[in-house]
C-alpha cells in the first residue's frame, strides 16, 4: 500500500517503539526486574510495580492471532483490499500488535500463520508491518 | 437521604433523523420534555444530570451537548452531575446516576445521550471533524495500519468466531434481519424498509466477515431516561422500572490486547450483582453498532456458551419478536438509528411497561437486559417491573 497513513505523534512513552525499526529491530517495553512485557508502554510494571522498565529487542517474528480483509476505502487514496491483523509477538508473552500483513494475496492469510516484521518508514516513524514466512 | 433502590421513571426521545437542522440542544430538550411528561415531573424536580460522553468540543457531531450546557441553558439547580467518556460505555452514565440517587446525592436525574453525527458530516463547517494530523492515545495502535474505523477492530473478533467456532455469515445476518424487521414496527426508526437474507448476502463487504448491513448508520437524535430514588416514587405517575442490577467492567482499555471483549466479563458481573438468572429475562436489548457485538453480548450474558452465538441465533426464530428471547424489539441501532447506547434502555422500559404497540412482545414481560458497548467498553443494566 502506498496510500498515506495516519502517523503517531511521538512522545516520551512511545518514541522508542515507533523509531525502533531504524536499526531493523522490533522492541517492546519490558520490566527489567520480573521480565514482564508491557504494551502499550507504561512507566510501571503491572506485575511487580517496578519502575525499572526499558525497551527490549524481540525476535521480530509472530503468529497471526486474528485478522480481517478490509474492503472499504476509508479515504479516496486508499488501495483496497488489504489485510489488517492482530499478531501475537514471539518472545513477548501476552503482547499483540495490530498491523498489516503485506507481500501476499489477501486470501492467503490464515489464523496461525507465522509472520515476520518488515518496517515501513514514513517521516520519523518506522511502522512494523508483517509478512508471511515459510 | 439514601435510598435502597433506583428506578427509571420517565423516558423520552426526539425525532430520529439524518442531517437534521434543529439545534442539538433543542433536540435534547425535545427528549427531555417527553420524558418529563411521561414521568409527571417538572424541570423544578430535576436535581441531577448524567450524560455520556460529555461535550466533545473537538468532535461536536459525536457529542454536541454536555451536562454543563444543559444546566446553564435551563438554569437548573442541580445537586449532582456527571458527564464523561472515561466510564465503561454509554449506559455507564445511567448506572452512575442510579448509584447517585441511592447515595442520596440527587432524587431525580436526567440521563441523556445526544448524537449529531449525520448533521455534522453534512455541515462540517459548523461541526468539524477532528483535525487530521498525528494520532495519539489508543488510536496510535490502530490508525497507522489503516484500521481507523471500529468496524475493522470488531471484524477481527468476528473473524475468530468464523475460524474457531464456525460462525457463518448466514447466522450473523440474523441480527440485522431481526433489527430491520422490528424497525418496521417502530414509527421513530431511521430505517423502515425490509431487508432480505439474499440482499444481506449480496451486499458489499466492509471488513470481512462484516458487510454493509452489519453496520449502524449515523443519526441525529437525543434519548433521555429519568432515574429516580426509590423513596421519590410518590412524585411520579409513570410505571417505575427498577434498575435491579448494573455492571461495567473493562479489563484492558485496548481493542487488541484481550481475547474477549468487555461484554464477556461485564455479562458475568451482572449476574453476580443480582438474584435474577438469565432464564428470568423476557427480552434483551443489546448493543449492535456492529451486528457482531450483539452476538458477543448473548454469549457474555450467558444466554449461550462462548462460541455458540452463531448457532443460537440461526434462522432467527429464537430472537424474533414472538420468539423465546426477543432481541432489539425497536430495531436496534441498525434499524432504529445510531442512538448510541441509550436506545437499548429506552426500549427495555417501553417493553416492560407494555407500551410497545405493534411491536409489543407477548405475555407479561417483567425483566429485561439493556447492554451497551463493544471492545474494551461495556455496561449492562438489568431492568425489572415489580
Amino acid at each position: 500500500m502506498s496510500s498515506p497513513r495516519p502517523l503517531p505523534r511521538l512522545d516520551p512513552d512511545n518514541r522508542f517503539f515507533w523509531t525502533s525499526g531504524e536499526d531493523g529491530k522490533l522492541r517492546f517495553l519490558q520490566c527489567q526486574d520480573c521480565k514482564t512485557f508491557l504494551h502499550p508502554p507504561r512507566p510501571i510494571c503491572f506485575q511487580c510495580l517496578s519502575e525499572n522498565v526499558a525497551p527490549s529487542v524481540v525476535p521480530g517474528t509472530g503468529v497471526v492471532d486474528t485478522f480481517t480483509i478490509n474492503h472499504q476505502k476509508w479515504n479516496p487514496a486508499m488501495e483496497v483490499p488489504f489485510v489488517i491483523a492482530r499478531v501475537a509477538i514471539d518472545g513477548a508473552p501476552g503482547v499483540f500488535l495490530t498491523t498489516n500483513i503485506i507481500d501476499c494475496a489477501v486470501n492467503e492469510v490464515e489464523i496461525g500463520d507465522k509472520v515476520e516484521v518488515s518496517f515501513l518508514q514514513q517521516d520519523d516513524v518506522w511502522l512494523p508491518l508483517f509478512r508471511k514466512v515459510g | 437521604m439514601a435510598s435502597k433502590e433506583a428506578y427509571i421513571t420517565g423516558i423520552g426521545q426526539s425525532q430520529v433523523g439524518q442531517k437534521l437542522t434543529r439545534h442539538p440542544l433543542l433536540l435534547t430538550m425535545d427528549a427531555i420534555r417527553e420524558a418529563l411528561d411521561d414521568s409527571g415531573l417538572s424541570l423544578a424536580d430535576i436535581d441531577g444530570i448524567s450524560t455520556y460522553p460529555g461535550k466533545m468540543s473537538g468532535y461536536l457531531g459525536f457529542s454536541p451537548v454536555g451536562a454543563e450546557d444543559l444546566i446553564d441553558a435551563l438554569h437548573l439547580k442541580v445537586r449532582w452531575y456527571n458527564g464523561g467518556m472515561e466510564t465503561s460505555a454509554q449506559l455507564g452514565a445511567v448506572a452512575t446516576a442510579a448509584a447517585a440517587v441511592k447515595a442520596g446525592l440527587a432524587r431525580h436525574v436526567i440521563c441523556f445521550r445526544t448524537v449529531y453525527e449525520a448533521a455534522a458530516m453534512a455541515r462540517p463547517q459548523d461541526y468539524p471533524m477532528p483535525r487530521p494530523g498525528r494520532v495519539e492515545s489508543g488510536s496510535q495502535w490502530t490508525a497507522p495500519f489503516n484500521a481507523t474505523s471500529a468496524v475493522t477492530w470488531v471484524a477481527q473478533y468476528a473473524m475468530r468466531h468464523v475460524k474457531k467456532y464456525g460462525m457463518t455469515r448466514e447466522q450473523l445476518a440474523q441480527i440485522s434481519l431481526t433489527d430491520r424487521k422490528n424497525a418496521m414496527l417502530n414509527p421513530r426508526a431511521l430505517v423502515r424498509e425490509p431487508l432480505t437474507l439474499e440482499q444481506y448476502m449480496e451486499s458489499r463487504l466492509i471488513a470481512e466477515p462484516m458487510c454493509l448491513f452489519d453496520c449502524d448508520r449515523f443519526s441525529d437524535a437525543s434519548t433521555v431516561l429519568i432515574v429516580s430514588a426509590g423513596d421519590a416514587l410518590g412524585e411520579v405517575k409513570a410505571t417505575p422500572i427498577r434498575i435491579a442490577a448494573s455492571a461495567y467492567r473493562s479489563e484492558r482499555h485496548s481493542w487488541d490486547q484481550t481475547e474477549f471483549m468487555a461484554s464477556y466479563p461485564t455479562g458475568a458481573e451482572l449476574w453476580k450483582n443480582t438474584d435474577y438468572k438469565p432464564k428470568d429475562v423476557d427480552t434483551v436489548q443489546l448493543y449492535d453498532g456492529f451486528a457482531f457485538l450483539a452476538l458477543t453480548w448473548l454469549e457474555g450474558l450467558g444466554f449461550c456458551g462462548v462460541g455458540e452465538g452463531g448457532k443460537f441465533i440461526e434462522g432467527g426464530r429464537r430472537i424474533a419478536l414472538d420468539g423465546e428471547l426477543p432481541l432489539n424489539t425497536f430495531g436496534g441501532q441498525i434499524g432504529a438509528g445510531r442512538l448510541h447506547g441509550f436506545g437499548f434502555a429506552h426500549e427495555s422500559v417501553v417493553q416492560l411497561r407494555g407500551q410497545g404497540g405493534e411491536r409489543q412482545i407477548k405475555g407479561d414481560p417483567k425483566v429485561a437486559v439493556a447492554a451497551s458497548g463493544g471492545g474494551p467498553l461495556a455496561s449492562a443494566l438489568l431492568l425489572a417491573r415489580d
